[in-house]
């Protein structure tokens, strides 16, 4: 057994780990190899993957990982075996002529892009498919294509340098070091032309060569990834990305942050598989879509939660806002308008409208002092009638300007009024003073209140 | 001559390619072509779960799955284009993935709960089997395939003006995004109809391949369609024969290469836009590869402008 003695890298971690667990050595070991292996998959694809979903070539990413079979295939009926180099060096090359078949259908048969994706990438699939199908040998199996098998990729371990290492590693190490080599030798044009190709083209970077480069780096990147997580290897490039994407505007952060969620997808994906008896691509695909449900609500500039917290206050602000501009009113109607208004806590919440909603609208206005409450019965502060007053102002400036410049009958100007008045501000209420020459009453004949000389 | 599977097998795939051809023009015009991609991956999980659910391995329990997941797939498609600030492709890219993951999840844990059982082997439906096409299949197929035509004879002018003008059709008071539902829907089921015949990754091409190639031969809407469904038609029977003739080869596979094959010629020959019509000298074909730009950065038509 000349096999046993080559040494395995971290197999006293590995081991170690194994006796606190108290499970087999074995077992811990293929995990971390496996996950090891996922997660080098996971950071190549999350790599090239933000360019891709960036230049809006994700689609491209999909008709890759399906026409890497038609080169395998192509090399198979050519050479008739399946020595490793040739087919990578097949695969490679059905990749990037994928990417210029589709460009060619595109431009010269004038058809939508996605049509020539389409046409591209399912009939490569197609022969690649006859192909593997009449093949009768043990290496070419259409299955580990179509599912890639990550769960054995900590397994097969060969002697590389001295040591043993997941033999998934003398493809994947290789991709890692030619994608890390591709970002930083052409990390500005890379990140001008994927954002701002016009000005890219003006300053003398050729676009095109940018996309031939990269697709090539992403066939290099796919060819690897596929032989551990087969078709699904479209999920590691495209979904991390997208992750990354809702969670940061930057480029370099985006980057990490693509990675990060690719390992983590790999990672949990290979130790659900285990617990379930599962494929454990298909889970990290899973997995993915699931990180990416999360991005979506929580992502800090438009995640979905933000968005609904910021209508919730937007509406709790409008309610308490009506109960001020009601109790202005009614202080307004009242005998003696020096003393303020009086009003029930029921009529509070009728006034802010008997919605879910009311309570919070009136914690607000407690809250930030414009409300006082004096046993069962509620009144407006000094702050409070200041605030009501403006409102007022706003709603009547606006009922005026109306009538001004758009003619509406009288009795359709209190609707939109009452809408605007919670947003016009001071500038607002300033500039349309000025354009209706300060006027004094509004359509209906009420008094404009005045919030300067008070 | 045949035997009666054969011809079985061959009215069913004649009938997928008439009802994808007509289905796909629609789908082509709408710049819709990968929608069938995404709803036949997203349709996989629906099958299985579908499996599991009924315990049955009846065509129509698993297509009624598999048509209710691929529907959602395509609505989850329309939320996060609403939702989300990812672009559209980045969006199918996520759906087909994640979906097709949960799918060759399920299969695979179907696969080794019933390692005994040989009636769950759902893995077929992702490369298709139409070698072992049922009577009911063909029968389901035909069904589609009068209704796909039903509404479109019904609808045509309807259709017509939505595929052409979106915008128009609005503003004329038709419910565009009620018959925009409709079009989806009947991609959704074709592609259902499609998947024990061509499988998951391949039914796309039965929607794109022919009415592309039926775009090189006409400009009108109706003559597009036709030419599309005898295309696709013509595919299915092409594609089985030979699949017949040489025992082992996969029908599915050959009835997308067959379609190539018809896309091909139509480019080459076809009047007007066909390559040979128009005598494209080498020179023009340059400018669709890499090396267009040379190395100074000046695009090679400023070259012959300054030359």
């Amino acid at each position: 057994m000349t096999v046993a003695q080559v040494p395995i890298p971290f197999q006293s971690l590995t081991s170690g780990l194994a006796g606190w667990l108290e499970v087999p050595p074995t077992d811990v070991q293929n995990a971390f190899w496996t996950i090891a292996v996922g997660a080098l998959c996971a950071i190549c694809c999350g790599l090239v993957g933000c360019f891709l979903v960036l230049r809006r070539m994700s689609l491209l990413g999909d008709a890759l990982s399906h026409s890497v079979l038609a080169g395998i295939a192509g090399v198979y009926l050519v050479t008739g075996n399946v020595e490793p180099i040739p087919m990578l060096m097949g695969a490679l090359l059905a990749g990037v002529a994928t990417a210029m078949l589709t460009q060619f259908v595109h431009k010269a048969a004038a058809l939508p892009e996605d049509s020539s994706i389409g046409i591209v990438f399912t009939s490569l699939f197609a022969f690649g498919v006859v192909v593997v199908s009449q093949a009768q040998h043990v290496h070419l199996d259409l299955k580990c294509v179509l599912f890639g098998d990550l769960s054995f990729a900590g397994v097969n371990l060969y002697p590389t340098l001295g040591r043993l290492w997941p033999e998934s590693f003398r493809t994947l190490v290789p991709a890692l070091i030619v994608t890390l080599l591709f970002l930083t030798l052409f990390w500005k044009e890379l990140r001008l032309s994927s954002f701002d190709p016009t000005l890219a083209m003006t300053l003398g970077f050729s676009t095109m060569l940018m996309h031939y480069l990269l697709t090539t780096v992403v066939a290099v990147v796919t060819v690897a990834a596929m032989e551990v997580v087969g078709l699904l290897v479209v999920a590691l490039l495209i979904v991390p990305p997208a992750i990354a994407r809702l969670l940061t505007d930057r480029l370099s952060t985006m980057l990490w942050l693509s990675c990060a969620a690719g390992v983590s997808c790999t990672t949990t994906g290979y130790l659900l598989a285990l617990r379930w008896n599962s494929s454990a691509a298909g889970l990290t695909a899973v997995i993915a879509g699931a990180e990416l449900l999360v991005a979506i609500l929580v992502s800090p500039k438009d995640g979905l939660l933000k968005r609904m917290a910021g209508t919730i206050r937007l509406r709790i602000r409008i309610c308490a806002e009506d109960v001020l501009a009601g109790l202005f009113r009614r202080q307004e109607h009242s005998i003696s308008p020096e003393t303020a208004a009086v009003a029930s806590s029921a009529d509070c919440y009728q006034l802010a409208g008997n919605g879910l909603l009311a309570g919070a609208a009136l914690r607000w206005l407690k809250s930030r002092q414009l409300l006082r409450v004096e046993g069962p019965t509620m009144t407006l502060t000094d702050k409070g009638l200041l605030y009501g007053r403006s409102l007022v102002r706003s709603h009547r400036l606006w009922e005026s300007y109306l009538m001004e410049n758009f003619n509406l009958p009288e009795d359709h100007l209190h609707v939109p009024a009452e809408e605007m008045e919670h947003f016009i501000g001071p500038e607002l209420q300033q500039q349309i003073t000025e354009e209706l020459a300060a006027p004094a009453e509004d359509p209906h004949g009420r008094s404009i209140p005045d919030i300067n000389n008070t | 001559m045949f035997g009666n599977q054969t011809i079985l097998v061959l009215a069913g795939t004649l009938l997928l390619g008439v009802a994808a051809g007509m289905v796909g023009t629609f789908a082509i015009l709408r710049r819709r072509a990968l929608a069938g991609d995404v709803i036949a991956h997203a349709a996989l999980p629906g099958l299985c779960l579908a499996f599991l659910a009924f315990h049955s391995r009846s065509i129509l329990v698993l297509l009624g799955g598999a048509l209710l997941s691929g529907l959602l797939g395509a609505v989850t498609v329309a939320l996060m284009k609403r939702l989300t600030r990812l672009r559209e492709d980045a969006i199918q890219g996520i759906v087909l993935s994640t979906f097709y993951g949960a799918g060759v999840a399920l299969t695979r844990s179907i696969q080794n709960h019933y390692r005994n059982e040989s009636g769950a082997d759902l893995e077929t439906f992702i490369i298709g089997r139409a070698a072992t096409m049922l009577q009911a299949d063909v029968l389901q197929i035909g069904v589609v395939v009068l209704i796909t035509a039903g509404i479109v004879l019904l609808l045509y002018k309807e259709l017509k003006l939505l595929s052409f003008d979106e915008q128009f059709c609005r503003v004329q008071g038709w419910p565009a995004t009620s018959l925009d539902v409709l079009l989806m829907l009947l991609t959704a089921i074709t592609v259902v109809v499609g998947l024990p015949a061509v499988g998951v990754v391949l039914t796309a091409a039965l929607l794109i391949i022919p009415p592309a190639a039926a775009r090189f031969w006409t400009d009108r809407l109706s003559v597009t369609m036709l030419i599309a469904c005898a295309v696709g038609g013509f595919s299915g029977i092409a594609g089985t024969l030979i699949s017949a003739r040489f025992s082992g080869l996969p029908t599915g596979p050959l009835i997308v290469l067959t379609s190539t094959v018809l896309f091909i010629v139509s480019w080459l020959l076809a009047p007007h836009r066909g390559v040979l019509w128009r005598s494209h000298s080498m020179d023009d074909m340059e400018q669709y590869l890499p090396w267009r730009e040379l190395p100074d950065g000046v695009p090679p038509s400023v070259k012959a402008e300054e030359g």
